[in-house]
C-alpha cells in the first residue's frame, strides 16, 4: 500500500541542536501508527514537520506520493491533515459551536453565519463523541476531557485523511479514553490514518497497528507493534540492550544500608490529576533516591509535588515527621526542602548576575539583619561554596551566563546548598552539561549524601540512576509500580518493572 | 478511582457571586445607563426634553464611530491610541478638501487616515511589535501632520457655507442630525460584522487566544491589519463628520480621546485582554460617559472634570470584574 503521507530523510536544526536527522517515517492509509520515543527524541518536531510547522532543512515531505511543501499549518490542514495537540487548542472564550466550525461556519444565503444551524449541526456531531453541552457556551466552561474532545471533533470534522494525535489521552477521565478510542475504531474503519503518540504501553498495544521509535532524533525502528515485546520498545526508547533482563530476576534480597534510620521525607499516596495518581516515597538521611520511569510517569510531578508546586488533590508530604502544608512552596523552602529544577534556564539561574548573587539569592533572608545583607557574611559563604563544588569562575563577580552548563548547576546546586536543606530534590541535575562536569556533579550528590542530606534523584539516564541511586522508586503512569533496593537496583530490572507495569508488585 | 465509575459528572452549577459578576461585567454598562437616565429625569426636569436629548445624541455619535473600531481592535488583544489624532487630523483634512465638493471632503480623510490604521496594522500584525508602541508612534505622526499642515494649529480651514459637505453634519430628521443615524447604522452594521460574519469570528478567535487560532488555520495577521484599517478609517470618518458639524476643521479637538474611546469599550465590557465584547456594549459605554457628563452639566454647580472622575471609578470597577472573571476561567 502506497503511503498516505511519508517524510523521507529529513533533518531540522535548531541552533546547532539536530532536533531530526535523516528521519524517514512513512504512514499507510488507515492505520493506526504509534510513535514514541523519550525527550528530545524528536517526535514533537516530526510532528511539527508533518502539519507545515516547521520545515525541514533537508529531506522531503510527500503527500498521497507527491511531494510537498506546507509553509503553514492551514495549508496542511487544507491538504486533509488534521492534528489534536496534547495542550487544548482551541479559543475558550468562543462557544463550543463557535470553536467546533471556526473557518467553516453554515451561511445563509446573504454571507452570514447562520448561528442556529451551526449550534443544532454542533450539538449533533458532539453527540456523537458524547459530549451533551450547552454548544453556546463558551468552551472554557468545559471540563479539559470535553474540550479534548471538542477539539477531536474538529479535527475529525474537516475532510481529514490524516489525524494526528500528540499525547490525546494525557488529560482525559478513563470513561473518556473509552469514547476516544470509539471513535478511532470508527476512524479506522473509515480508512483515516492516524499517528498517535503516547507514553501510556496499555494504550498503544491496545489500538495501535504499527510503531516507529525515535531516539536522540534518530529513526530506530518501525514495524508491527502486537509482534513486538513490550520489554523491546521499552529498551529502544531507552537506548539500553535487552540482554539477560529476565535471567536477573528479582529473586536476590537487596540490603539496605540505611535501613535502620528513620526517613527524613516521607510522601504519601500523593494525586493530582491525570498525571501523578498515587505515589508514596520515602528518602532516609544520606541516602540517595532514584526516581526512574518514561516521560510523563509522574517524575518531576513527583518532585514538585513535594515541595507544593503541583496543585494536590489528595496526600500528605511529611518532613521529619511533620506534615507541610499544601502548595505553600515557602514553607517547604523553610522547613529544609530544596528543589533543583529541571529546566535551570527557566527556573532557577538569573542569567545577568554574578555567581555571588545567584549564590546567595535564595539565603539572603539569612544573611541579612534588619533588611541589611552584611557583604563579609555573604563573602565567606560564596568562597566556601565555590570552593567545596569546584566551580570554575574568575571571580565570585562573573556572570553566570558566562559559565559552562555543568557550572551554572554547581551555581544553583550552591545556592540551596547555603539555605542549609535537609532534602534535596534533583530534577535532571546532569542534563545538557559536558561529560566531565556530569561526572563532578554526580560526585558531588554522593559526597553530600554522606555527609547525611536526603537526596531524590531524577534522571532519564538509567546509567545515572543505577549507580548513583541506593533505592529506586519506579514510576509507570503516575504511579508506584516497583521498588527495586541494593543489589536489585540493575537496568534490567528497571526496564522489567517499566514494561511490566504493576504485575511484579 | 470509584468516585470516577458513579454517575456522568453533572456541570457544576455556576456559583451565583461568579453568576452576578458575568451580568455586571457584560450588561453593566446598560444597568447602569438605565438607572442614570432614569434618576436624571425624575431629577431633572431639562433632561428629558427634546433639545437635550438631541444634543446628547449628536454628541454621542462622534465619539460611537471612534469607539466602534475600537471595539475591534480592542477584541484582538490590540489597543490603538492614535484614533484620537485621527480624529482631529480626518477633522482638518474634511475641512480641507470641502473646497473640492463634497467627494473630496469625505474621501482625503477617509484615505489618509485608513493609511496610517494599515501601517499600524502591517506593523502589529508583522513585526510583532507591540500594538501599544506603534500606536502611540502614529498618535505623534498624526498629531505632528495636522499642527505642520495648519501652521501649528493658527490655520483653520473653514467649510464654505453652503458647501453639500455641510449637509452631512448639520442636516437633521425629526430633529435629530444625520451624525446620529450614521452613527447607528455603522454601529448596526459593525454588530453584524462582528457577530455573523467569518471576519467577525476570525476577531473574537484572534484576541482569545492567538497561538490556538494560528493552528486552527485562521488568517490572523489579515484580521489584525484589517481591524487597525478600520479603526483608522472610522476615526477618520468621525473627524469629517465633527468638522461638517462644526463647519471648520478644529486642530484642538481629539486630546484624550483615545483614552476616552478605551474607557468606553472596555465599560460596555469589551475584555481588554482580548476574545470577547460586543458593539452594543460598546453604545451603552459611549451613552452611559455622555449622559454623566450632561448630568453634571445639568447640576450646573460642578465642575464638568467630575464626569471624569465617575467614568474613571466606573471602569476601574468594571476592570476589576473583568479581571476576577478572566483568572477564573
Amino acid at each position: 500500500m502506497d503511503p498516505v503521507l511519508e517524510v523521507v530523510d529529513a533533518t531540522k536544526e535548531f541552533g546547532g541542536v539536530r532536533a531530526l536527522d535523516g528521519v524517514s517515517f512513512a504512514l499507510r492509509p488507515g492505520e493506526v501508527h504509534a510513535l514514541v520515543g523519550e525527550n528530545g527524541a524528536g517526535k514533537s518536531t516530526l510532528i511539527k514537520v508533518l502539519t507545515g510547522v516547521h520545515r525541514p532543512d533537508s529531506g522531503q515531505l510527500r503527500h498521497r506520493g507527491e511531494p510537498v511543501v506546507f509553509t503553514r499549518p492551514a495549508q496542511a490542514q487544507q491538504a486533509g491533515i488534521s492534528t489534536i495537540y496534547q495542550e487544548v487548542n482551541l479559543i475558550p472564550l468562543m462557544s463550543v459551536a463557535g470553536n467546533l466550525f471556526l473557518g467553516r461556519e453554515p451561511r445563509n444565503r446573504w454571507g452570514l453565519v447562520d448561528r442556529a444551524r451551526m449550534n443544532e449541526m454542533a450539538e449533533r456531531v458532539l453527540a456523537g463523541y458524547g459530549i451533551r453541552e450547552d454548544v453556546r457556551r463558551p468552551l472554557g466552561t468545559l471540563a479539559v476531557g470535553a474540550q479534548q474532545m471538542v477539539a477531536l471533533a474538529r479535527a475529525v470534522a474537516t475532510d481529514a485523511h490524516v489525524v494526528i494525535m500528540d499525547e490525546p489521552t494525557s488529560s482525559l477521565e478513563p470513561r473518556e479514553v473509552e469514547t476516544l478510542f470509539g471513535v478511532i475504531e470508527e476512524l479506522h474503519r473509515r480508512d483515516i490514518a492516524i499517528v498517535y503518540v503516547s507514553h501510556r504501553m496499555d494504550e498503544l498495544y491496545r489500538i495501535c497497528d504499527r510503531v516507529t521509535v525515535l531516539r536522540d532524533g534518530k529513526h530506530v525502528h518501525t514495524g508491527p507493534l502486537a509482534e513486538l515485546p513490550r520489554i523491546e520498545l521499552v529498551s529502544m526508547m531507552l537506548g539500553r540492550e535487552v540482554g539477560d533482563i529476565r535471567a536477573h530476576g528479582t529473586t536476590g534480597f537487596g540490603e539496605d544500608h540505611h535501613a535502620g534510620r528513620e526517613p527524613v521525607l516521607r510522601a504519601e499516596h500523593l494525586a493530582s490529576g491525570q498525571r501523578l495518581r498515587d505515589v508514596s516515597l520515602t528518602v532516609r538521611p544520606g541516602e540517595v533516591v532514584g526516581l526512574a520511569g518514561l516521560l510523563g510517569s509522574g517524575r518531576s510531578e513527583t518532585a514538585r509535588a513535594i515541595v507544593g508546586a503541583l496543585p494536590l488533590d489528595s496526600g500528605t508530604v511529611l518532613l521529619g515527621g511533620k506534615s507541610l502544608p499544601r502548595g505553600d512552596v515557602a514553607a517547604a523552602v523553610r522547613s529544609g526542602v530544596a528543589l533543583l529544577a529541571e529546566d535551570r534556564k527557566a527556573e532557577g539561574i538569573v542569567p545577568n548576575l554574578s555567581v555571588r548573587e545567584n549564590i546567595v539569592l535564595a539565603a539572603l533572608p539569612r544573611l541579612s539583619r534588619f533588611g541589611v545583607v552584611s557583604r563579609a557574611r555573604q563573602d565567606r559563604v560564596v568562597e566556601t561554596f565555590m570552593r567545596r563544588l569546584r566551580i570554575k569562575a574568575s571571580s565570585p563577580d562573573q556572570k553566570v551566563a558566562e559559565l559552562s552548563g555543568g557550572n551554572q548547576q554547581k551555581v544553583l546546586l550552591a545556592r540551596w546548598l547555603c539555605t542549609e536543606p535537609k532534602v534535596l530534590l534533583l530534577d535532571e541535575p546532569t542534563r545538557g552539561i559536558d561529560v566531565g562536569a556530569k561526572a563532578e556533579v554526580q560526585a558531588l550528590v554522593d559526597e553530600l549524601a554522606k555527609e547525611g542530606l536526603a537526596v531524590l534523584l531524577i534522571s532519564s539516564e538509567m546509567e545515572e540512576l543505577v549507580d548513583g541511586a541506593d533505592r529506586l522508586v519506579v514510576l509507570k503512569d503516575g504511579a508506584v509500580v516497583d521498588e527495586l533496593v541494593g543489589e536489585q537496583v540493575t537496568e534490567g530490572n528497571v526496564l522489567a518493572a517499566i514494561a511490566s507495569g504493576g504485575e511484579r508488585r | 478511582m470509584t468516585a470516577q465509575m458513579t454517575a456522568p459528572p453533572e456541570t457544576p452549577a455556576k456559583p451565583r457571586r461568579e453568576l452576578v459578576a458575568s451580568v455586571l461585567q457584560r450588561q453593566g454598562a446598560a444597568i447602569a445607563l438605565v438607572v442614570v437616565v432614569a434618576v436624571a429625569w425624575l431629577a431633572f426636569p431639562r433632561f428629558g426634553s427634546p433639545d437635550n436629548l438631541r444634543d446628547l445624541a449628536l454628541q454621542s455619535s462622534f465619539l460611537a464611530v471612534i469607539a466602534l473600531g475600537m471595539t475591534f481592535v480592542i477584541i484582538t488583544g490590540g489597543i490603538d491610541l492614535s484614533v484620537g489624532s485621527l480624529y482631529a487630523l480626518g477633522g482638518v483634512l474634511a475641512a480641507y478638501g470641502s473646497q473640492w465638493g463634497f467627494l473630496a471632503a469625505l474621501l482625503l480623510p477617509l484615505l489618509v487616515c485608513g493609511a496610517i490604521g494599515l501601517v499600524n496594522g502591517l506593523l502589529v500584525a508583522r513585526t510583532g511589535m507591540a500594538p501599544f508602541i506603534v500606536t502611540l508612534a502614529s498618535l505623534l505622526f498624526a498629531r505632528g501632520l495636522l499642527l505642520a499642515i495648519t501652521d501649528e494649529g493658527s490655520t483653520t480651514y473653514q467649510i464654505a457655507p453652503g458647501s453639500a459637505f455641510l449637509e452631512l453634519g448639520r442636516g437633521t430628521v425629526f430633529g435629530f442630525g444625520y451624525p446620529v443615524f450614521i452613527a447607528a447604522a455603522l454601529c448596526l452594521l459593525g454588530g453584524l460584522v462582528l457577530r455573523r460574519t467569518r471576519f467577525g469570528q476570525s476577531v473574537f478567535a484572534t484576541g482569545g487566544a492567538e497561538q490556538s487560532a494560528l493552528l486552527m488555520g485562521v488568517p490572523v495577521a489579515r484580521t489584525k491589519i484589517a481591524v487597525y484599517t478600520l479603526s483608522g478609517v472610522l476615526s477618520g470618518f468621525a473627524g469629517a463628520l465633527t468638522a461638517s458639524y462644526l463647519q471648520s476643521g478644529v486642530t484642538v479637538i481629539g486630546v484624550g480621546t483615545e483614552l476616552d474611546a478605551i474607557s468606553v469599550v472596555v465599560i460596555g465590557g469589551t475584555l481588554l485582554t482580548g476574545g470577547a465584547g460586543t458593539v452594543l456594549g460598546t453604545v451603552m459605554g459611549v451613552g452611559l460617559r455622555n449622559v454623566i457628563q450632561n448630568i453634571i452639566n445639568q447640576i450646573g454647580t460642578l465642575d464638568s472634570n467630575y464626569q471624569s472622575v465617575v467614568s474613571g471609578a466606573f471602569l476601574l470597577v468594571v476592570v476589576v470584574l473583568q479581571r476576577s472573571l478572566v483568572r477564573r476561567r
